[in-house]
């Protein structure tokens, strides 16, 4: 009995290890990418010291993609701008933590970061985090940059608080302008994600822009987290109510399930979302015929033709599997050369502690325009929001395009 | 019109319901706990299944079969190793084991399989059947999950009440110390059921991700809890009772998703629960069991 019990607990050491050792594996793994990078650019380097840039994200989970696309978007901006000498002649180092798309995990990856020696945050990536890490960034002064964090929330706890795309109300907006003065459709159907608040958040000033377009709503459906698995119930609604088009301002997940289910039924609305159905052709397995004509509000295009996409998108396709290439990674992209905009104009240094880069970061930030991969000439006003923009794209044959 | 399609819709949605609410009901009716791993059997089943049919490229049929046998061995492994240990101890560490057991199969899915969510490729091949020119639509498979379903529950019926084994069940749930008294091999019986439950999983779970094909490590999560609600709403041990169950769940939740509110159904799903336990807490096809002081 004594022997079986040493015997369990050793199983049990070995279990542990074993798992503990694979996590080491990833992390090295990771972390020499890193290094490489860096060895490579070591001696071009005008001083001593690093700036260092956090990033928080779903690295795994359901918002996983989001978080990878952001990761390599970002490690692919700060490769670049090592190569060429770093920002103010320092070096610059990028780390990223994984908080799954929960609020509380994103919360203790910002002080895991902070223990690291974090100076700035680019993050985080999705909206319900970054509204928890926003106050924490506040607390201490931290200047936060969040690549795709569109809750109007995420930017109001403080005033170093800026992002790189649009804010919920400008995607709800942009996307009722988008319809009404193309003349996309008149009647409309929502399918949207009440326990969410990207989703709400587009969805009411969609409805409310919509109004003064003279867009007639014609249903309004939900689903929750725990309910995101059978729609035919809120299609049957809407297709009953004769909509045109069904705006869906929700992610991909629930959205493949949507079009599935909306072929099964024989009804093929124009479907039109926003940001967070950017990527729905990269579920894997997923039958891209469905997407058909699926419009969506993105400002990233992977086969637009300028030089500044071109480069960003070789570049990418270099450094990471080509399924993470989407709006995501061009908001962090954009976001890295904006940190580097920004702290050049206000001559950011290593040895400047937090509070005091947050205050010259968010002097600078109001000052510098970028002509980046997401829009030329990004500005941003003083509460965070950045001025570029809105673009549709529509699916066909299995590509992106404009239409 | 609009209420045939919405009932249609509902009683698809209940049909996986009773599918998995038959695994349920089977483990608690004979093991008399709760496997609420069960949910988590089924999204590993699934991905058995994504994994060989898209990846591998076998047959659909072979897929679902080497499913069937995958999770049976894991239904049998789980008990052998996290539930016998625990025979003697109270219902609460067994029931918190498999709220364990649960955790610990969608972490390791998503190890191996990482958190994308997949699109399943549906192993049902028959055409949907459409009335009234195409406004009413029956998938092909609701079809197959009902005729499925109450396969399963006939066969397990009989099983249970005529063949040795499954009167071996019948007694273990009653006394399990009678039982063994009797000569019946406890251990092997419920062995047995766990065997039955999770082969049941791997069935459910080839048929929820062909109606519903998006897979993830959680896709099994919450169909598991409302399928337990399914489960105790028809009288949960018994087996024609989660058939029932899961079908008037399913179209409870659809008809308030389609006529009172698609926020609500959620709410009005679980109320349901509350409802029945508060007035018929044996639920409703449940025997009404006078203890015996």
């Amino acid at each position: 009995m004594k022997l079986k019990k040493i015997l369990a607990v050793l199983l049990a050491l070995v279990m542990v290890l074993s798992f503990a050792a694979c996590t080491k594996t990833t992390g090295t793994e990771d972390g020499s990418n890193v290094e490489a990078s860096n060895v490579d650019s070591n001696n071009t380097f005008e001083k001593e010291g690093v700036i260092k840039i956090g990033g928080i994200g779903p690295l795994t989970g359901d918002a996983a993609l989001y978080g990878n696309a952001v990761k390599y978007g970002a490690e692919l901006a700060v490769n670049e701008i090592n190569a060429a000498g770093g920002i103010n002649g320092y070096k610059v180092e990028y780390k990223m933590e994984d908080d799954m798309h929960d609020a509380e995990k994103s919360v203790n990856a910002y002080g895991v970061l902070k223990d690291w020696g974090m100076q700035m945050l680019m993050g985080t990536v999705t909206s319900v985090p970054c509204t928890a890490v926003s106050d924490e960034a506040a607390n201490d002064n931290m200047f936060l940059l969040t690549p795709s964090g569109s809750a109007v929330e995420c930017l109001q706890a403080g005033d170093t608080l800026f992002r790189v795309c649009f804010s919920d109300p400008n995607q709800g907006i942009a996307s009722a302008d988008y319809i009404a003065n193309n003349n996309v459709a008149k009647k409309i159907g929502i399918i949207f994600n009440s326990s969410d608040v990207y989703s709400t958040g587009i969805k009411d000033k969609f409805v409310e822009q919509a109004a003064t377009k003279g867009l007639e709503i014609v249903a309004t459906e939900a689903f929750t987290n725990d309910s995101a698995t059978d729609f035919t119930a809120q299609l049957t609604n809407i297709k009953a109510n004769g909509a045109e088009l069904v705006f869906l301002p929700i992610y991909t997940a629930p959205a493949s399930l949507i079009l599935q289910q909306a072929n099964t039924m024989g009804f093929a609305p124009i479907f039109f979302g926003c940001d967070g159905l950017d990527g729905i052709l990269s579920v894997e397995n997923f039958d891209a015929s469905l997407a058909e004509g699926v419009m969506l509000l993105t400002p990233f295009v992977a086969n637009a033709t300028d030089t500044a996409t071109v480069n960003f998108v070789n570049g990418f396709k270099a450094l990471a599997d080509e399924k993470y290439l989407n709006q995501f990674a061009a908001d962090a992209y954009d976001a890295i050369y904006a940190i580097k905009a920004a702290a050049e104009k206000a001559n950011v240094t290593p040895d400047m502690d937090v509070a005091a880069t947050g205050d010259a970061m968010k002097a600078a930030m109001v000052e510098i325009s970028i002509d980046g991969v997401t829009g030329a000439g990004i500005t941003w006003t003083a509460d965070g929001e950045p001025s570029k923009e809105p673009k549709a794209v529509k699916i066909v044959n299995g590509e992106y395009v404009a239409p | 019109m609009k209420f045939l399609s919405q009932l249609i819709s509902g009683i698809s949605l209940g049909s996986i319901y009773s599918l998995i609410a038959l695994g349920y009901t089977m483990v608690y009716g004979i093991a008399k706990m709760l496997n609420f791993a069960h949910g988590d059997v089924i999204m590993i089943g699934a991905f058995v299944i994504y994994t060989l049919c898209v990846t591998a490229g076998l047959p659909t049929i072979i897929c679902v079969l080497i499913a069937i046998v995958f999770c049976t061995l894991l239904g049998v492994t789980i008990e052998r190793f996290a539930y016998k240990p625990l025979r003697q101890a109270t219902s609460l560490a067994v029931l918190i084991t498999a709220i364990g057991v649960s955790y610990l199969l969608q972490n390791v899915a998503l190890l191996i399989f990482g958190s994308d969510t997949k699109s399943f490729t549906s192993v049902v091949t028959i055409d949907p059947i459409s009335f009234a020119g195409g406004e009413l639509v029956i998938s092909g498979e609701t079809i197959v999950t009902i005729i499925v379903s109450v396969i399963i529950m006939i066969a397990l019926v009989i099983f249970v009440n005529k063949s040795k084994p499954g009167k071996a069940m019948l007694a273990v749930s009653e006394d399990k110390g009678a039982a063994q008294l009797m000569g019946i091999n406890v251990n092997g019986t419920i062995a047995l059921t766990f065997a039955i439950g999770s082969a049941l999983a791997a069935i459910a779970g080839a048929l929820l991700c062909s109606t519903y094909p998006a897979l993830s490590p959680y896709t099994g999560a919450m169909p598991g809890i409302k399928a337990f609600v399914a489960a105790v709403l028809g009288g949960i041990g018994s087996i024609p009772g989660a058939m029932i169950g899961g079908i008037v769940l399913g179209v409870i939740e659809n008809l308030s998703k389609g006529y009172i509110s698609s926020q609500l159904s959620d709410a009005i799903v679980f109320a349901v629960l509350i409802v029945v336990l508060l007035v018929r807490p044996t639920g409703i096809m449940g025997k009404k069991i006078n203890e015996k002081v």
